[in-house]
This record gives C-alpha cells, sequence and structure tokens, in this order.
C-alpha cells in the first residue's frame, strides 16, 4: 500500500511538468502584445517597454522563460510578480479560500441532494417521485450551466430576493446560488448514476440474502444495497470535485466572485503569463491529489480491489 | 452451540403457534408469474409437508417450480412480477400467507431460514463473512458487537472453516466455493430455526466437496431436529439424505413418498423416467434413457396431465384430465390415471397393449 502511494507521488512529477509547460506554451501562443496591453493608450517609451521585457523575460526564447519561471518556483517558492508588480502567491492567498468554499458548497449540494434523490427513484421505482427526479435531473442535466445560473438569479435573487446575486459581501449565503449552478450538471450524474446502481444491487443475490435473513427492508437498502452502489458514485464524486475547479472559471465570472476561476479568466484577457500558469497548476496539482485520494477511498471502500 | 438434540420448540420468534399440525404444511399452492408474454402458472395447486427433524427433497428439473416454491415459503418471491393466487402455508399452525409483513418479518431467518445456491453472489461482497453472520445475533437478539462477533467465530467453528478467529474478518471472494457455502450454512442455522429451506446448496461444488456439505446439513438438522426441505435436481444427493421426496413437474407435485419406496416402486412414469436417466454402475456402455421433449412452457400449459405430451403412456384420459395427487400404499401418493399398475410395474404403453 505504501509502496503504491509513493509510486502514485512519484507519477506527479512529469505530470506536473507536461500540464505546466502546456499552459505556459498556450498562454505564450496567444496573440498580442502583454506590454502593449499594460500600457493601453498610453505612450510607453521604447527604454520602459525594453526594461519591462527585459524584467519579464519575455525576449527570451519560450523554453528559456519557461525554464527560468520553473526555476524561481522550485529553488524559492516564487511563482512570479504580475505587471502590476504583485506577487502572485499573493493572488492565489487570496482568491484560494472563495474557490474553496464555492466548491465545498457544490460538493455538498451533489453529494446530499444527488445520494437523496438516487435513493428515493430507486427504492420507488417507477413511481412519481421516481418520475419527478428523473424529469428534473435531465433538465438539471441539459440545460446549459449559463441558462441555470441567470434563472437562478432573476427567479431566486431578483424576484424572490432570497440570495444575492453577484459578490461574497454576505458570506455565506453569497455562495449557495453559485454553488447550486456550479452542482447542477453533477446532481443530475449523481442520482441517476445512484439509482441504476441502486435498482441494481436491490435485484442481487445478496441483497435477497439479506431479506431472507429477517432484515428490515430499511436496513436492507441502507447497509447491504446502497453500501455496494456506492462505490462508483464515490468514484465520480472525487473525480467531479477535481473538475470542479475548471467550472468554477464560469460560474465565479458569472456570480462576479472574487476566487481564482474569476481571476484566471482575467488574466488570460490580460496576459498575465505568471497568473494563469500559477493558477491553473494549482488546479492540475489538486486534481491529482484528489484522485488519488479516490483512488485509495476506492480500496477502502471495495474490499476485492488491492493495491500493492 | 449444544451437540444433544433438543425439543422443538418455535425459536425467537413471536406470536403463539398451535402445535397442531405438522411443522410446515403447504397447500394448494398457486404461484403466477405475470409477464408481458402471458401469466406463467409456476406453481398449479402445490401440497406437501414437512414435521421437525424430517428431510423432504422436491426434485424436479429446471423450470418444474421448485426455487419458486422456496420462494414463496420465505416469503421472498419478487412482487410483481410474481403473485400468488391462491392456497396456504402453514407453519406450526399459522398461515404465513394471511400473516403481517412484519409478522412475516420476524419468522424469517429466525424459524425458517433459507440456503440459497450460489454462495458467492449470495454473500455481501463488501462486508466481513463474519459480519454479515453477527448481523443474526446483532438485529434479531440485539446483541451487541463483541458477543455477537464471539457468536459468529463459534458458527464459523462449528461449519467447520478452519481458523476461524483469523478468518472472521475476510471477504466471501477469500474463500473456496465449499467454505463459502459452510459461511451460508452458519448464517442460516445461527438462531437455531425450525424449517431449514436448502435451495440446491451443493449444485455449485464439485464432487467432494458437495458430500461434506451435505453431511453437514445432515449433522446440523440432526442436532436442532431441524426440518429440512432440500430442493435439488441430483437424484444422487436425495438418496443420501432425505426422507420422502416430492417429485415436481410444471409446478405439480407429481409424486410424494418416502425415498426406498420411491426407488424402489415409482409410482408415476415420469419419476421413473427420471430414474432411467440416471447412469448406473450396473449398466455400463448403454446408452441412457432421457425423457424426450422439453417441459411444457408455463404460459401454455397443455390440457390434461401437463407430463401427457412426453408420457409413452400417455392416453385420451390423460390428454384431457388432471389427475389428482390420490394415494397408492399409505403414504405414496401419485398424480397419475395409471398410478396403480405404474406402482406394481404392470402398466404398458397404448403401443405394448395393441401388439
Amino acid at each position: 500500500m505504501t509502496g503504491y502511494i509513493i509510486r502514485r507521488l512519484l507519477q506527479f512529477v512529469p505530470v506536473l511538468i507536461a500540464a505546466t509547460l502546456i499552459v505556459y506554451a498556450m498562454v505564450f501562443l496567444m496573440p498580442g502584445d502583454p506590454i502593449r496591453a499594460l500600457s493601453g493608450d498610453r505612450p510607453m517609451s521604447d527604454a520602459v517597454q525594453a526594461q519591462l521585457r527585459d524584467q519579464y523575460n519575455l525576449d527570451d526564447p519560450f523554453l528559456v522563460q519557461y525554464g527560468k519561471y520553473m526555476w524561481g518556483v522550485i529553488t524559492q517558492g516564487d511563482f512570479g510578480t504580475t505587471f502590476q508588480g504583485r506577487p502572485v502567491l499573493d493572488i492565489i492567498q487570496q482568491g484560494l479560500p472563495v474557490t474553496l468554499t464555492l466548491a465545498a458548497v457544490a460538493f455538498g449540494f451533489q453529494a446530499i441532494i444527488g445520494a437523496i434523490a438516487g435513493i428515493l427513484a430507486a427504492v420507488y421505482k417507477d413511481s412519481f417521485i421516481d418520475r419527478f427526479v428523473q424529469v428534473s435531473l435531465v433538465i438539471a442535466v441539459a440545460l446549459p450551466t449559463l441558462a441555470i445560473a441567470f434563472l437562478l438569479q432573476l427567479t431566486f435573487g431578483l424576484n424572490l430576493g432570497w440570495f444575492p446575486i453577484a459578490g461574497i459581501r454576505d458570506g455565506f449565503v453569497s455562495y449557495i446560488l453559485p454553488g447550486i449552478v456550479l452542482a447542477a450538471v453533477s446532481t443530475g450524474i449523481v442520482a441517476r448514476m445512484l439509482r441504476s446502481e441502486l435498482i441494481e444491487a436491490l435485484q442481487s443475490d445478496y441483497v435477497r440474502t439479506a431479506t431472507a435473513k429477517g432484515m428490515k427492508r430499511s436496513r436492507v437498502v441502507t447497509r447491504h444495497g446502497l453500501r455496494n452502489s456506492l462505490i462508483p458514485v464515490v468514484t465520480f464524486l472525487g473525480a467531479d470535485l477535481a473538475t470542479m475547479m475548471g467550472g468554477a472559471i464560469v460560474v465565479e465570472s458569472v456570480f462576479n466572485m472574487p476566487g481564482l476561476g474569476g481571476q484566471v479568466f482575467r488574466s488570460i484577457q490580460a496576459q498575465e503569463n505568471t497568473i494563469v500558469v500559477g493558477i491553473v497548476t494549482l488546479f492540475v496539482l489538486f486534481y491529482v491529489v484528489v484522485n488519488l485520494l479516490v483512488d485509495l477511498l476506492y480500496a477502502a471502500l471495495d474490499p476485492r480491489i488491492r493495491y500493492d | 452451540m449444544t451437540t444433544a438434540p433438543q425439543p422443538t420448540t418455535p425459536a425467537q420468534g413471536d406470536g403463539d403457534f398451535t402445535s397442531t399440525g405438522p411443522l410446515l404444511e403447504v397447500k394448494d399452492l398457486h404461484v403466477e408469474f405475470h409477464t408481458k408474454q402471458g401469466v406463467a402458472q409456476a406453481i398449479n395447486g402445490l401440497n406437501f409437508t414437512l414435521e421437525a427433524g424430517e428431510t423432504l427433497a422436491i426434485l424436479g428439473e429446471s423450470g418444474s417450480g421448485k426455487s419458486v416454491t422456496a420462494q414463496t415459503i420465505m416469503g421472498i418471491l419478487d412482487m410483481p412480477p410474481g403473485h400468488i393466487a391462491g392456497g396456504e402455508i402453514r407453519y406450526r399452525g399459522q398461515d404465513l400467507l394471511a400473516m403481517k409483513p412484519e409478522q412475516r418479518r420476524r419468522l424469517r431467518g429466525v424459524n425458517i431460514s433459507m440456503i440459497f445456491q450460489d454462495a458467492l453472489s449470495s454473500l455481501n461482497p463488501v462486508l466481513p463473512v463474519g459480519w454479515q453472520i453477527a448481523e443474526m445475533f446483532r438485529v434479531h437478539q440485539k446483541m451487541r458487537r463483541r458477543p455477537a462477533r464471539q457468536r459468529a467465530i463459534e458458527l464459523m467453528k462449528r461449519v467447520g472453516i478452519p481458523a476461524a478467529e483469523q478468518r472472521v474478518g475476510d471477504y466471501a471472494h477469500q474463500f473456496s466455493g465449499g467454505m463459502r457455502q459452510r459461511i451460508m450454512i452458519a448464517m442460516a442455522i445461527a438462531l437455531d430455526p425450525d424449517v431449514l429451506i436448502a435451495d440446491e446448496p451443493t449444485t455449485a461444488l464439485d464432487v467432494t466437496v458437495q458430500a461434506q456439505v451435505m453431511r453437514l446439513l445432515k449433522e446440523l438438522q440432526t442436532e436442532n431436529n431441524m426440518g429440512l426441505i432440500l430442493i435439488t435436481h441430483d437424484l444422487g444427493v436425495v438418496a443420501d439424505v432425505a426422507d420422502k421426496i416430492a417429485v415436481m413437474y410444471a409446478g405439480r407435485v407429481m409424486e410424494a413418498a418416502d425415498v426406498y419406496e420411491i426407488y424402489a416402486r415409482p409410482g408415476h412414469p415420469y419419476t421413473k423416467g427420471l430414474l432411467e436417466s440416471l447412469p448406473r454402475i450396473d449398466a455400463a456402455g448403454e446408452r441412457l434413457n432421457a425423457i424426450p421433449g422439453l417441459p411444457p412452457s408455463l404460459t401454455d400449459m397443455p390440457s390434461g396431465c401437463p407430463f401427457s405430451p412426453r408420457c409413452p403412456y400417455a392416453t385420451d384420459l390423460c390428454r384431457n384430465e388432471m389427475p389428482e395427487l390420490l394415494p397408492i400404499v399409505g403414504e405414496h401418493t401419485s398424480a397419475c390415471h395409471y398410478r396403480e399398475e405404474m406402482h406394481r410395474g404392470h402398466l404398458q404403453t397404448p403401443e405394448e397393449a395393441q401388439a
């Protein structure tokens, strides 16, 4: 088991190098000149421009730029500075709590609501509850995220006035609508997955055995049926938590939240190479760590799986 | 676990059971399945009785309704599509089919218990086997975790699992087929049930292990004075352990008798056919006499005797009128119009009669 974890941790190295290189290359290849973008309409002397280019290594070939950047990250934990002179680490520290809170709210929503909907639909298969759950899930999955966002903002934000529609000034309440939007598609997937898994489990021989042992229906469903059905769902939830960072880019922009997702969006527009690479690297790191945890959890849930 | 035979008392179940009447009695049971192809009549008027300490073998080929019978007695038949169209199942005089679901649940696993054919799929793959055995004590006797686990270890020892203390936390896939079936047995006998239904308990096992498992079942039955219903298609298994045999065909009992009687003097052409299809050591090298044809479709039963399309002795009477299960001598009953002649060995096929 320990050997397995060490091997997995070692795999992080090539993954991180590849990820940063790709992101760095994509930002590098974007058309336009960041210094021009920085100066905007104001005139900037050639000398100042040359100095800035030198400071940010913009005249170096691509691989040299990348090498200098990575060297700074590895040797000094220096993720670079923005064109305004702010350390990127500072920006990450500021945005991270917002994004993590958003992800936690979304994750909680999809895990709890998805599970409840899935279990009800499976236990009361073909009933009204099942149909209702299924139809709502299809709607949640089929509607574009942006449409769900605007719909919720309009209904619960503007018309009913229950939740704020932008920013994070109201604390936790501000996270509820964006959290639901971020979770909508996955909630549908979780519920449908759990429904079909649980229906299959409830028809299995070992559930029949549990019934023959005189167990109550509720115990048969939760202890014997659900335990097995949860395995693929947990795997999906883990993988989804990791990809949620990507979804945060859209949701944070729509809800105007000062998180890392919105920051990435703005930085790409401003060609702030260092910020984009810094944050995306963090996302990638988060993804691989969560995936490792999911694989370990998978082994804990299913005794038939052994890593060695 | 005590080794002395125990008197038959209703175990932990609640409700008062009159001691009159047999331990288990199935009367005119009808079970149907409602499918898209129509109504499949899986059980058509089934009758049998079981006494404490007795082994009844229910014998029949696939689709004869053996497993449906077991599931109906246990109350674990999937309904729908299954539907109990009529009849009674009396346990110590009380009709199980008239009971409230909750009352019936309390009997399951406690008074009436069941062992399934495929132990690997019948045990929960993600729960330790010891936990699954201990669950019986924890749920039905509200026992605490540690003593329940201790009882599980004792049971595992009783059914012959080596190093039970070390293996109590293992999972089903870590055991061999025979050991898995022993675990199923441990779970089923945990609460000393009066009735144990074993649905093809040895079919998935290899021959040497089959004999061990059957011997274990027989031992446990004697110890606890259980009534054992052994569902099988294996005539070899039956001869060793059964007291009585009920031969099922198309959801009916065709013939019922004690085991020696049925092997010596079958009173039904179907039983005779089954016996003749067995390989025999004293008739080596000869071709086996398989019964020609297939069992009837349950959605489209022939009129009259369901075996008549395959029966070499069938007459117009057989094709038009369903024979009832009637006695030949003593406890020996048969559902054949010509049971007396069959029993005496005088029955001739229509061709033989003309010749």
